[in-house]
């Protein structure tokens, strides 16, 4: 079909408790999603066949929309006298998405770029095997065997490199005999993407037990790094094994019109579209109930991370032990006893449906938002490095060392910075969204600020491989709420010292001027279709965005929120004591406008109305 | 009449409950159709594959893996005891020899003239799985287990550490709202399940395990002593596999929460009944929730089968429910009215709520997601 067909599409993301339906019609203006529906995906038992949930979401299109879209149980295609589709898509992370186990030779090496490969092709790491991961090579086998992973991707070596290391790991995965998690009579899928001259040597080790793949390597040489041809052999080993024997996706790949894809490769690829068209960077990030999604397009380079156990219902009680009460605590300006967090925590853990009812449980579950999306954010920067490995001999031996490398996302070339996940998209104020954005991100610079607002992210992502100006249309008009524009300043810090003056011009009403000290925000309302008049002049040595003591002057475009000038500092300052330290995070939430007022506390300097 | 779907665990005198008994992997099904079977009856046996070895004997013999199979002693599908000569070097003076044992009693699998590695599998384990709960066999699955009926009273709780244990119920304590100090389960407790009132405390877990209880059940427990119990902190609600001596379930949340009345009259009256317990909780991905089954006599009628743990079940006006959020967490009441509309609650975020009369008197707004209800 060619695209300029397409005026109406439906498509679906089957997620791992809600299936949820768009509908996108051609409308004078361009592409817009016109309906939204959803239901319980069916999965599990006891309906065991995903198109149940995927029926039940379309259904409620027909009734929102009043269009017919089904006859008989299925999806007619294309329109017909202005019943059904022109075509229907889908994207699916339900039944858990797709687990994989990683393993290459060296950890910081293939093992890694094995990991990003993975990740990048919309899959969960349960585990990275190597040869120097610390473990026995008994241990190595007994997790392989226990995993059961959807699928293993195995490199090592660069091509004319060692050849033992890899097979060696070859032969601990058919000592282990793993099976796969789903479909027990079937073959394992395996990929090999490893060193070239291993390959005879590795289908004789695993092809009798697996269903093996060779593919290239994915780290040709030290200094290349070649992740796509392992990820397409990913994404078509999961419609192939994975998706043809989970319940119902065999009816499912019928009815759609491109293949399915996994969720967070559908987010990734439109985020990809997103950044080459507009020749930005930009990270986006989904945080759910038990995992958080990092995506970042940085001059065209595309990492993905999972944070599985990083998410503010299931994992909520994993955040507060990986970041410590401390860390949690800090960001509440009323005080709360460590004991009493610790005890909510785990509560909303056994029971992760519930909401927050006041407005000190809603802060509370902000504060540990905050903390999860920086503990995900620092776990990406930890993959989003240089290949290691590079150019100089002796930085082999720093990565047995565990020598560090740099991460190349750089802050300050932030140019978007996209949320996603209810509790950004469904916080009750949208400021509240920007500020868990700002303090779990820390951007510097001129940053502009968004959220999804509906989550359609995973079905523009599928939608962008067959029509891509389609998809961007609609993210662009009706996916992203933009929230506004963080000014943050960066350099020598000294709380009550003066950091910067402004003066801005907002869209109504007369220019602000003033200073601003270290330790202080402040927001200027600019809706979404407007900007205001920038004019920044920084403190000696401190950098607005301009370069250090450089004024930055330029239009800022607002948001739902606004135009926020941040002087908190990079890292956030906070006072030690903890009576001044919720004085201040009182002002900057009253700066900010982030909560309904609290009892007791002060004022904070807020400008340019509502 | 007005009604929502909200979760909510069983806490019932007498229903139909089936446990699918499933072997890890394949084995022999031990029962047959009909059979009556006590918790501790091996219901199904199989061999687990035993752990596999890598042994790096050119590293050992310092020979090159194209050399391998000249020095090896013994061959793929032997069996070798654990320290016996797997391979060993041919100097031509004796004293000179260097051998490789196999660290493990098991079976050669592969011997890779690639990588110079021996592969050493330990033997198969024997596992067997017991009933769990007395019943009958309703269903045979050939190779995989069995299905489990029996008529039983049944409590979920709401959170548990350990896996399945057997034991008779002991109440010590006179209320749910009671404490019981750990001092006072400094005895013998020969494989009871001590229901102990409000909350659970490290020492008295501690206690209990040199009393030698199979389990603890109460109705709240202090995070941080969670921590106590386990050394480390629980981050997703995925238990069952913790090894601390016996198994703890709490039926109400976290922090020191009276038992609710029902739950603990229930048991009260159960006292000296043989429970199968099991403290596996897991919130994502098809619920389990920790449990109390205590199978009863198979005279009586049999009430309709339950439909698993914490199934979602409509809420009417009149129902019991608990509050399981701030403000109110932990406070009992009954509906009194639902609200259709949208309501904006404090946060400023619009839901749907529902009216609840405490037990204490107030009638309170809150929001559906909030309420748990309690099945009697």
């Amino acid at each position: 079909m060619r695209t300029g067909q397409l005026n109406v599409i439906l498509a679906t993301d089957c997620g791992s408790t809600t299936t949820k339906a768009i509908l996108i019609e051609k409308r004078p203006e361009g592409y817009r999603q016109t309906c939204r529906g959803e239901a319980p995906t069916t999965v599990e038992a006891p309906f065991e066949d995903v198109t149940r949930g995927v029926l039940n979401a379309i259904e409620e299109v027909e009734e929102l929309s009043g269009r017919p879209i089904l006859e008989g149980g299925r999806i007619v295609t294309p329109v017909q006298d202005g019943r059904g589709v022109d075509i229907y898509i889908s994207t699916s992370s339900a039944g858990g998405g797709l687990q994989m186990l990683v393993a290459g030779a060296v950890k910081s090496m293939t093992a890694e770029s094995a990991q990003r490969a993975a990740l990048g092709a919309g899959a969960i790491v349960m585990d990275v095997i190597a040869t120097n991961d610390g473990r026995l090579p008994h241990e190595k086998i007994a997790r392989i065997r226990e995993l059961s992973p959807d699928m293993i991707l195995l490199s090592g070596g660069t091509d004319g490199g060692t050849v033992s290391h890899v097979v060696e790991l070859a032969e601990y995965i058919a000592a282990a005999r793993p099976r796969p998690r789903l479909g027990h009579t079937f073959r394992l899928p395996v990929i090999f993407a490893g060193n070239r001259d291993a390959r005879d040597h590795v289908r004789n080790t695993l092809s009798e037990q697996t269903a093996l793949t060779i593919t290239e390597n994915i780290r040709p040489t030290l200094e290349t790094e070649n992740l796509a041809p392992a990820r397409t052999a990913i994404q078509d080993l999961f419609l192939e094994h994975v998706m043809a024997h989970a319940p119902g996706y065999d009816k499912l790949m019928q009815w759609t019109g491109a293949p399915v894809m996994p969720t967070p490769a559908a987010v990734g690829k439109i985020m990809q579209t997103i950044a080459e068209r507009r020749g930005i960077n930009l990270i986006g990030v989904d945080i759910g109930g038990a995992t958080t999604d990092v995506f970042s397009v940085f001059d065209g380079r595309f990492i993905r991370t999972v944070s599985a156990n990083l998410g503010v219902s299931y994992s909520i009680s994993n955040v507060l032990a990986e970041a410590a009460p401390e860390n949690v605590l800090r960001w509440l300006p009323l005080p709360l006893d460590e004991g009493d967090l610790k005890n909510r925590v785990k509560n909303k853990m056994v029971r992760p449906t519930t909401i927050p009812q006041t407005i000190p449980d809603l802060m509370m579950e902000h504060a540990l938002s905050r903390c999860a999306l920086s503990l995900a954010f620092q776990q990406h920067r930890e993959l989003a490095t240089e290949l290691r490995g590079v150019q100089r001999q002796r930085e082999v031996g720093e990565v047995f060392a565990g020598v560090e490398a740099e991460s190349y996302i750089d802050m300050a070339r932030l140019d978007l910075l996209v949320g996603s996940g209810g509790v950004l998209s469904h916080a009750p104020r949208r400021a509240q969204a920007m500020l868990m954005l700002m303090d779990g991100f820390e951007p510097v610079g001129v940053t502009e600020l968004a959220v999804d607002s509906i989550f359609m992210m995973p079905h523009l992502g599928v939608l962008s491989g067959v029509h891509e100006e389609a998809a961007v249309q609609v993210f662009e008009r009706d996916c992203l709420v933009p929230l506004g524009t963080c000014i943050a300043a960066t350099g020598p810090a000294r709380p009550g010292k003066e950091c910067l003056s402004y003066r801005v011009k907002p869209p109504r009403g007369d220019a602000l001027e003033g200073d601003l000290t270290w330790g202080e925000v402040m927001l200027v309302a600019a809706g979404t279709e407007e900007s205001c008049e920038v004019d920044v002049r920084p403190a000696r040595g401190v950098d607005v965005g301009a370069g250090p003591s450089r004024a930055l002057v330029r239009q800022c475009r607002g948001g739902q929120v606004g135009v926020v000038l941040d002087a908190r500092g990079r890292p956030i300052l906070f006072p030690a004591g903890a009576e001044e330290r919720r004085r201040m995070i009182a002002r900057w939430l009253s700066a900010m406008d982030i909560y309904p007022p609290l009892p007791g506390a002060d004022a904070g300097p807020r400008h340019g109305g509502t | 009449m007005p009604h929502a779907y909200t979760p909510g665990l069983q806490v019932t005198a007498a229903t139909t409950v089936r446990k699918a008994r499933l072997l890890p992997m394949r084995g022999d099904v031990l029962v047959k159709e009909g059979q009556a079977v006590e918790a501790h009856t091996a219901v199904a046996r199989a061999s687990l594959p035993g752990d596999v070895h890598p042994v790096n004997v050119v590293n050992r013999l310092g020979i090159q893996p194209s050399e391998i199979r000249h020095y090896m002693l013994k061959d793929v599908g032997d069996t070798v005891a654990a320290g016996e000569p797997i391979a060993e070097t041919k100097p031509l003076l004796k004293f000179l020899k260097t051998t490789c044992p196999s660290p493990v009693r098991g079976t050669v699998q592969t011997i890779s003239e690639v990588t110079g590695q021996v592969m050493v599998q330990e033997p198969p384990r024997q596992i067997e799985l017991p009933a769990y709960v007395r019943g009958r066999v309703v269903e045979v699955m050939p190779g995989e287990g069995a299905v489990i009926e029996t008529r039983a009273a049944l409590v979920q709780g709401i959170f548990g550490i350990g896996g399945e244990s057997n034991g008779p119920i002991a109440v010590p304590v006179e209320g749910p709202e009671r404490v019981m100090e750990w001092k006072a389960a400094e005895r013998d407790w020969a494989g009871a399940v001590i229901v102990v009132g409000s909350l659970i405390s490290a020492d008295l877990v501690r206690a209990a395990v040199r009393g030698r209880a199979s389990a603890v059940v109460g109705g709240g427990m202090e995070a941080q002593e969670l921590y106590g119990i386990l050394g480390y902190e629980i981050g997703v609600a995925v238990t069952g596999a913790e090894k601390v001596g016996l198994t703890v379930i709490i039926t109400e949340g976290f922090g020191r929460i009276a038992m609710a009345g029902n739950t603990f009259n229930l048991l009260k009256s159960l006292e000296g009944r043989l429970a199968s317990v099991n403290g596996a909780t897991q919130i994502r991905a098809g619920v389990q929730r920790p449990e109390i089954v205590v199978a009863l006599d198979e005279a009586a009628p049999a009430p309709p089968a339950a439909e698993g743990s914490g199934a979602a079940d409509g809420l009417r006006q009149g129902d019991r429910v608990r509050l399981i959020r701030q403000p109110y967490f932990g406070s009992i009441g009954r509906v009194v009215d639902f609200v259709p509309e949208l309501q904006q609650i404090e946060t400023e975020s619009r839901v749907r709520v529902m009216r609840v009369g405490l037990d204490d008197g107030r009638t309170v707004t809150v929001p559906r997601a909030n309420v748990e209800v309690i099945k009697d």
